[in-house]
C-alpha cells in the first residue's frame, strides 16, 4: 500500500540523510519526497510517498520518531489529509496542435506558464488522479519534460 | 531513563566562560561531564585536543595502540560502570577505526561518546588528506551525531551529547570537530540544561497503572509463566526490583546475554540464560510457557529462532522503554512502553497493595526442576584440558567475582556457559555485533573501571590475535587485565558450524599451519606463540597443556599484579552445546 508519511523536523543539515537512510536502509523505493521550511523556519516538512510492507513501515515509522531532530511524525491514510501536487510539463506544441493543447488545460484548470514557438509549459495542481489524467490526455503531444513537488500533505 | 531531569521552572541559568580555545573547551566540557578517563589516539587533525588534554590533570587520557582497541575499551568502561564512555581519534582512518565499536555500542544500547576531529572545515568534501565524510558515514549506527561547524555550539553540543548517550534507552553519540574550530578563539557559554524539539528526546516513559495490573492479573492466571529479561534490566539498573519482583511473583526467570547477571544465577529461581546456545531448560520453558513477560529486551534473533514458532503458546507481555521494539520481531499480546526499573518497582507496589498472592505454579517449578537436573550445562572429560573446563576452574578459583570480557565464538559462550553471574556489569561482550577482537581492549577499559576487580578476558585465539597490540597499551598504562586465551588453533565457532553443516570442510578456519596443526598433543604446530608476544611487549605469560597444571596456572595468572596472558592450550573438536541452529525451533535443539 502506498503510504504518504509527513515528518516535521528540525531545520538543519543531515536531517533529510538520516530520515531517507531509514527507508533506504530497508530496501523501500521513495515514489515521492519534498522538503521545505515551515512557517516557522527553524522547521521543515517531510513528505514523502513510499510504498514497503505493512510491517517494516510500521516499525520505521517508530524508528522516524526516535531520531532526535524528529518533532512529529504522521501516516496518512486516505481521507485523513488533503493532499496535492504541483507538476511543471513542458508539451510539444505547434501552431497547429497549440489550441487543443490550451483547451485541454483550461479544462483542468491549468495555467499556461510559458509558451515557445515549438512548446508550452502547463502549471498544474491537483491530487495524484487529476495530475495523472492530464498527462495522459499530454501523452499523444509528446511530453518534453516534466517537474513535480511529489505529493504535499495536510491533515485536515 | 532519567538521569537529569531538569525542571523548566527553575530556570537554571546559563554559565559564561573564561576566552579559550576550541580544543580547551572540549576539555572543559568533558570535565563538566565528570568525564575522568578517555581513550585517545592522536593525529593531524586531534593534535589540538591532545594538547588540550595534555594541559588538564583531571581526566586520565590512555594511549591505546589501535583506535579500535580504545573504542573497545571506552565501551567496556561504560558497560562496567554506567556512564558514559569516552575515545577519540583523528580524521579519516583514525575515524574509520571507531566504526566497530559504534555499531557495537548501538546494537547492545551502551552509552558512548565517540570524538573525532576534522579537517578544517575550508577543506570538507575536496577529499583532503585523511578526509572522510565521518558524519556521514555514521548515521546508521549512531543515536545522534554532530559536525561542529562553529565553536560557539561546542558547550551545547557536549551537554547534549552526553545527556543523549546515557538517557531513554543509550546509545552511542559522535562529535566531529574540524581542526578550526578547535583552533577558534571564543568566549564559550555553558547551556544548564538541554532542549530539544523533539518529544521523544526528554519524555520520560512510566508505564499506566492500568496496564501494568494487567500484568499482574495475567500472572494470576498463569499456569507455566516465565520472565525473560534483557540488557534494559542493567541499562535501567533495575537488577534489584527484577530479583524482588521474580521473588514476590515467584516467577522463573531466564536471562539474555545481554541480560546476564540482571539476575543472579545462582538463585533458585533462575535458569540461567537462553536462546541459541543457551540451558535448555531455560529454552524449554520459554518453550512451554503460557505467559512470557520480556523485560528490557528485543527478541534478536538468536534467542528466538524462528520467530513463528518461538513461545507458540504463550501470551507475551512486552515491557520496554523503547516503542519501536514492539511487535518488531514477535508480536506482543500487551506491549507496555516503560522505564522498565520504573514498571518493575510500580508493579511490586501495586501487587503490595492488592495483596498479590502468586498463582499455583508448583508443577511447572517442578518440571523445571526436573529439567534443570536432567540437562545442566555440561561437558565430557578429556585427557586434556577443554575449554569449559579451564572457565569453570576460572570461576572456582575467582569465587565468581571476577568481571569477565569476552572475544566472540566458542568461548564467548562457554564464558557464559560456565562463569556463573551474581551481579550486573561482569560479562562485558560484544552480543548484538559479535565484532571480534573486543575482549582484551574491553579487558582493559572494564580493568581501568574497576581497579579493585579481578578483570580477565576470557578469549579465543582468533579474537586475541584481533587487537593483540593492546598489550602494549596494558603494560605501558599499567593495566593489570588478564587474559586467558582457550587455544584450539581454529576459528572455533565456524568450525562448529562447519561440523555440524557443512560436511567438516574447512573453509579459511584453521589458524596455523595446515600441514602442521598444533593441539594439546602436536606442540609443535601451535602457532603463533603468545608467552614469546607478551615477552615482546614486556607482559608474563604462561602456557598451560596439562590437565595437572591447569589450577596452578590460573592462580599464577590471577596472582600477577600486572597484565598477563594464559595460553590455554585446548582441543578445537569440542562444541558448544546446546545448540538450536540459526532459524530453527527448540524442538530442533542440538543436546549432543
Amino acid at each position: 500500500m502506498r503510504h504518504t508519511i509527513s515528518v516535521l523536523v528540525e531545520n538543519k543539515f543531515g536531517v533529510l540523510a538520516r530520515v531517507s537512510g531509514l527507508f533506504s536502509g530497508r530496501g523501500f523505493n521513495i515514489d515521492s519526497l519534498n522538503v521545505a521550511p515551515t512557517h516557522d523556519a527553524s522547521l521543515s516538512r517531510i513528505t514523502a510517498v513510499l510504498k514497503g510492507d505493512e510491517a517494516q513501515l510500521d516499525l520505521c515509522i517508530r524508528q522516524l520518531r526516535k531520531l532526535i531532530n524528529v518533532v512529529e511524525v504522521i501516516d496518512f491514510t486516505a481521507g485523513q489529509a488533503v493532499s496535492r501536487e504541483l507538476v511543471l510539463v513542458k508539451v510539444r506544441a505547434d501552431t497547429q496542435t497549440r489550441s487543443e493543447i490550451v483547451q485541454i488545460a483550461d479544462i483542468f484548470r491549468a495555467k499556461i506558464v510559458n509558451l515557445s514557438a515549438d512548446n508550452l509549459i502547463i502549471e498544474l495542481t491537483g491530487t495524484d488522479d487529476k495530475v495523472s489524467a492530464l498527462l495522459s490526455l499530454l501523452e499523444p503531444f509528446g511530453i518534453l519534460e516534466i517537474a513535480r513537488t511529489g505529493r504535499l500533505a495536510l491533515k485536515r | 531513563m532519567k538521569k537529569d531531569i531538569t525542571s523548566p521552572a527553575a530556570f537554571p541559568k546559563a554559565e559564561i566562560g573564561r576566552e579559550m580555545k576550541g580544543s580547551d573547551c572540549v576539555v572543559e566540557c568533558l570535565i563538566r561531564e565528570g568525564v575522568d578517563v578517555i581513550f585517545a589516539y592522536p593525529g593531524g587533525a586531534s593534535q589540538e585536543l591532545h594538547q588540550s588534554l595534555a594541559r588538564t590533570d583531571k581526566i586520565r587520557t590512555i594511549l591505546p595502540r589501535h583506535e579500535q582497541g580504545g573504542s573497545f575499551a571506552a565501551e567496556a568502561y561504560s558497560r562496567v560502570t554506567g556512564k558514559v564512555g569516552v575515545c577519540m581519534a583523528t580524521s579519516g582512518p583514525g575515524a574509520t577505526n571507531l566504526v566497530s565499536a559504534i555499531a557495537d555500542a548501538f546494537m547492545d544500547s551502551v552509552p558512548m561518546v565517540a570524538i573525532t576531529g576534522q579537517v578544517f572545515s575550508k577543506y570538507i568534501g575536496k577529499m583532503a588528506f585523511q578526509e572522510t565524510d565521518f558524519y556521514g558515514m555514521t548515521l546508521p549506527i549512531v543515536k545522534h551525531s554532530y559536525l561542529v561547524m562553529d565553536a560557539n555550539d561546542l558547550p551545547r553540543i557536549f551537554k547534549e551529547a552526553f545527556y543523549l548517550a546515557r538517557s531513554g534507552r543509550p546509545g552511542p553519540v559522535i562529535i566531529d570537530i574540524p581542526k578550526d574550530v578547535q583552533q577558534k578563539k571564543f568566549q564559550p557559554v555553558y547551556p544548564a540544561t538541554v532542549e530539544f524539539r523533539s518529544p521523544y528526546a526528554t519524555a520520560t516513559f512510566h508505564a499506566p497503572d492500568e496496564q501494568l495490573k494487567q500484568v499482574l492479573a495475567l500472572i494470576a492466571e498463569a499456569k507455566r509463566p516465565v520472565l525473560y529479561a534483557g540488557g534494559g534490566i542493567i541499562s535501567a539498573e533495575a537488577h534489584k526490583e527484577l530479583k524482588a519482583f521474580a521473588e514476590q511473583t515467584n516467577l522463573p526467570v531466564a536471562t539474555t546475554l545481554m541480560g546476564l547477571g540482571g539476575f543472579p544465577e545462582t538463585h533458585p529461581l533462575s535458569m540461567r540464560w537462553f536462546g541459541m546456545h543457551g540451558s535448555a531448560y531455560g529454552n524449554w520453558a520459554v518453550d512451554q510457557s503460557d505467559l512470557l513477560i520480556a523485560v528490557g529486551a528485543r527478541f534478536d534473533d538468536r534467542i528466538t529462532g524462528d520467530t513463528s514458532k518461538f513461545a507458540a503458546g504463550a501470551k507475551i507481555v512486552h515491557i520496554d522503554i523503547d516503542a519501536s521494539e514492539h511487535n518488531k520481531n514477535k508480536r506482543a499480546m500487551l506491549p507496555i512502553v516503560s522505564d522498565v526499573k520504573f514498571a518493575l518497582s510500580r508493579m511490586l507496589e501495586l501487587a503490595k497493595a492488592a495483596k498479590f498472592s502468586p498463582p499455583d505454579t508448583q508443577a511447572w517449578h517442578a518440571q523445571i526442576a526436573t529439567w534443570k537436573q536432567e540437562h545442566p550445562f555440561r561437558y565430557d572429560e578429556s585427557k586434556h584440558i577443554v575449554p569449559q573446563e579451564a572457565v569453570q576452574v576460572l570461576y572456582e578459583l575467582t569465587k565468581g567475582d571476577a568481571i569477565i570480557t569476552t572475544g566472540v565464538g566458542q568461548h564467548q559462550m562457554w564464558a557464559a556457559q560456565f562463569y556463573r553471574f551474581d551481579e550486573p556489569r561482569r560479562y562485558i561482550s560484544s552480543l548484538g555485533l559479535g565484532a571480534m577482537g573486543f575482549g582484551y581492549p574491553a579487558a582493559l577499559g572494564a580493568k581501568v573501571a574497576r581497579p579493585d576487580k579481578q578483570v580477565i578476558d576470557i578469549d579465543g585465539d582468533g579474537s586475541f590475535v584481533m587487537n593483540i597490540q593492546e598489550l602494549a597499551t596494558a603494560k605501558i598504562e599499567n593495566i593489570a587485565a588478564k587474559a586467558m586465551i582457550l587455544n584450539n588453533q581454529h576459528l572455533g565457532m565456524v568450525v562448529q558450524w562447519e561440523d555440524r553443516f557443512y560436511g567438516s570442510v574447512r573453509g579459511n578456519t584453521i589458524l596455523g599451519d595446515e600441514s602442521n596443526v598444533g593441539s594439546p598433543e602436536n606442540l609443535d604446530g601451535l602457532y603463533p606463540d603468545f608467552v614469546k608476544i607478551a615477552e615482546g611487549f614486556g607482559v608474563k605469560g604462561r602456557r598451560v597443556h596439562k590437565k595437572s597444571e591447569l589450577r596452578a596456572a590460573i592462580q599464577e595468572m590471577l596472582d600477577c599484579d600486572g597484565p598477563f596472558v594464559l595460553d590455554v592450550i585446548v582441543p578445537y573438536t569440542e562444541h558448544v552445546l546446546p545448540m538450536i541452529p540459526a532459524g530453527k525451533t527448540v524442538k530442533d535443539m542440538l543436546l549432543k
